[in-house]
């Protein structure tokens, strides 16, 4: 019996492969090759290709430990994923609650058109229409004084805050559509069954609706969570002085300074982080599920 | 308990009329079934009883008041769906506890209730498993035990034993009709099966195209249907179409069908006579004389099929197969090709206006 499952399972591999090879020759090409030139680069003193003369240290790993900055930038980025997720989880589940299960044909063509937009327009022109709209003296300021009687003075820019909605704005897409996704599987009868059991909306929300769409939750969560905490664009446009992040200063090290070697430590030192994050979280929360 | 009133209720789905002027009266404590083909409303029915969904036209009151505002969790219903719905990210006893948590019952109480209605539905060892692990019957009793746990003053059934074989089908019968006896719980029982329709419950209503056929008791239903429709959903039957004679119709080939008393038709009109197969009997040609008043009919016995307590004789008469259904008597069988000649009582045929 064993054995015959064992069998079913290798043919299946086989007549799996020739589907699979396309998408794992482009990954090993588009990512495998640059990120193990990019492993290599951070055990080096200087880049090889300055023309200059190298040699393999652990410096740039150490150098994490030894300046107390780098370390703070991180918690602070973390911070910065945390609450960005929160966000988006705020924003993006309730859209896509309404999307999945309110709304139905033309209007929901309309409203997925709607939230799929951030992702089709391009970044920096994002972020920059944010700084427009935050600015004191910007769209925001101007209509809020226009409607409030008293005269108050709106100057988002170069704050935290601005960071936070520029960066909800950009990863928002993802939270809904992983949550669409989950939330679209659950069959309404579910929800009638709990219902008729007595349940209100919240009731049947809360122990039935949330844990079944725990997946999509858990899956935009980990989408949104890993690019914030490394992003640099967000925080340098919109958050000026106060946007130095762990993202910015390993940015700094790749166009700025030249430090490739160390700005490829910090950045395998974030990756880590991160996996060490996921690894740690992922089964708390399918358990919550 | 409460009794179920709904009134010239309608629902539409675009053009499409699911529910067409539906009036019945659903008596405190009964069990009534509701039959009828695929897509013929009842789904939608019950989801309006419920609160699933909302009709365009008429009125439901349970337990005498208008319903028309209460909220699905305020009606106080137990449904079990076609599909189940059990809660896929709970065990099969958090499935049926959820009606008693989210009412904030005590635990104890919680798991004492669930146990029970877990061993009502002989299922009191899965507790612990999760509905996907379940055989499609067995998930059925969790969907029953589930939706009577909480004590609702209505039961709706979704075709609840649709799944189960024929002798867990049986015995979920009669449990469900113990339960439902002693609680006391107006039930209504959506099934495509008309035996169990008719050994189950006490008024029987048949739909078809959003309408309401016809309803009464069992016996009513199956010994007057009143359309050539009900007599041939519920049940079997032999219908001969001709013109009206008032008590009766003419054939064609000028044959004359005479109906019970109390059939009355305006003479002329088109009209069927419908006879059960079981009330006809069937003879060789040299058989039984006539007895006075019987209809008779010739013909010739094209098949005959043996189903241990009975056979079924098909016999052809001018262009028309003819179902005969006898009871095995030990008396002898008669052979394919073989003449004979049908006999039945006026008292077992019913006139119905064409239409
Ligand atoms: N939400 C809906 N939108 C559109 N049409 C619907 C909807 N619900 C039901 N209908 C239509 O209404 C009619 C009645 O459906 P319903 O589910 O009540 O049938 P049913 O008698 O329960 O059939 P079955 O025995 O197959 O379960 C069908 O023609 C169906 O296609
Ligand atoms: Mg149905």
């Amino acid at each position: 019996m064993a054995g015959q499952v064992a069998i079913g399972s290798r043919s299946g591999l086989r007549s799996a492969l020739p589907l699979l090879l396309p998408a794992y020759l482009w990954l090993t090409v588009a990512i495998f090759l640059p990120l193990s030139a990019m492993v290599f680069f951070s055990f080096m003193t200087e880049l090889p290709l300055s023309g200059k003369a190298w040699s393999f240290t652990l410096d740039n790993y150490t150098a994490f430990l030894s300046q107390g900055l780098y370390p703070t930038l991180l918690l602070a980025s973390l911070r910065l994923g945390l609450e960005v997720t929160l966000w988006c989880v705020v924003v993006g589940y309730p859209a896509a609650y309404v999307l999945a299960k309110v709304l139905k044909g033309r209007s929901r063509e309309a409203i997925f058109l709607l939230v799929i937009l951030p992702f089709w327009s391009n970044g920096l022109v994002r972020i920059f229409s944010w700084a427009m709209v935050l600015r004191e003296g910007g769209i925001l300021d101007t209509a809020l004084n226009a409607v409030l009687p008293i005269k108050i003075n709106i100057d988002l820019m170069y704050s935290y805050p601005a960071v936070i909605i520029g960066l909800v704005h950009s990863y928002v897409p993802y939270m809904v559509l992983t949550c669409y996704l989950t939330l679209q599987a659950i069959d309404g009868s579910l929800i009638e069954a709990g219902r008729s059991l007595g349940a209100s909306r919240l009731q049947v929300l809360k122990r039935i609706v949330i844990p079944l769409s725990m997946p999509g939750l858990v899956a935009g969560a980990a989408l949104i969570f890993v690019p914030v905490v490394g992003s640099f664009m967000e925080p340098r446009i919109l958050g000026g002085r106060t946007g130095t992040f762990y993202g910015t200063v390993i940015e700094d090290q790749f166009v700025a300074v030249f430090n490739w070697p160390l700005g490829a430590a910090l950045s395998f030192i974030l990756l880590a982080v991160v996996l060490v994050i996921l690894a740690v979280a992922s089964p708390i929360l399918r358990r919550a599920a | 308990m409460a009794g179920v009133q709904v009134s010239n209720l309608s629902r539409s789905f675009g053009a499409h009329k699911a529910l067409d002027d539906v009036s019945i009266d659903f008596a405190d404590g009964g069990f009534y079934a509701l039959l009828g083909p695929s897509g013929s409303g009842k789904t939608t029915l019950l989801r309006q009883i419920a609160g699933f969904d909302f009709p365009d036209f008429g009125r439901i009151a349970i337990g005498g008041e208008s319903v028309e505002r209460v909220p699905i969790e305020k009606r106080r219903i137990g449904m079990v769906f076609q599909n189940y719905a059990l809660f896929p990210n709970m065990s099969v006893a958090d499935n049926v506890a959820f009606g008693l948590s989210v009412r904030g019952e005590p635990k104890a109480v919680i798991a004492a209730e669930v146990q029970r209605a877990l061993d009502l539905v002989q299922l009191g060892k899965l507790g612990s498993r999760r509905p996907h692990q379940l055989s499609g019957g067995q998930r059925q009793r969790v969907a029953l035990a589930r939706a009577i746990v909480t004590k609702p003053r209505v039961l709706l059934l979704d075709e609840p034993l649709g799944a189960l074989d024929k002798a867990l089908r049986v015995d979920m019968q009669i449990e469900l009709k113990r339960i439902q006896r002693e609680i006391g719980i107006t039930t209504i029982f959506v099934t495509h099966d008309q035996e169990e329709a008719l050994t189950m419950s006490d008024r029987i209503g048949i739909l078809r195209d959003g309408r309401l056929v016809q309803e009464g008791p069992p016996e009513e239903i199956y010994d007057r249907p009143k359309s050539e429709f009900a007599a041939t959903f519920l049940g079997d039957a032999n219908i001969f179409r001709g013109d009206s004679t008032g008590n009766g119709i003419r054939l064609q080939d000028g044959t004359a069908i005479a109906a019970g008393a109390g059939a009355k038709l305006a003479a002329g009109a088109k009209a069927s006579c419908a006879v059960r197969p079981e009330r006809i009997r069937i003879a060789t040609d040299t058989g039984t004389p006539n007895a006075p008043n019987a209809n008779v009919l010739r013909g010739q016995v094209s098949k005959r099929i043996f189903a241990g307590n009975n056979s079924t004789y098909f016999v052809e008469r001018a262009g028309q197969t003819l179902k005969v259904i006898v009871q095995n008597t030990g008396a002898e069988r008669l052979a394919e090709g073989q003449d004979v000649v049908l006999r039945w009582s006026p008292e077992s045929t019913v006139l119905i206006a064409a239409g």
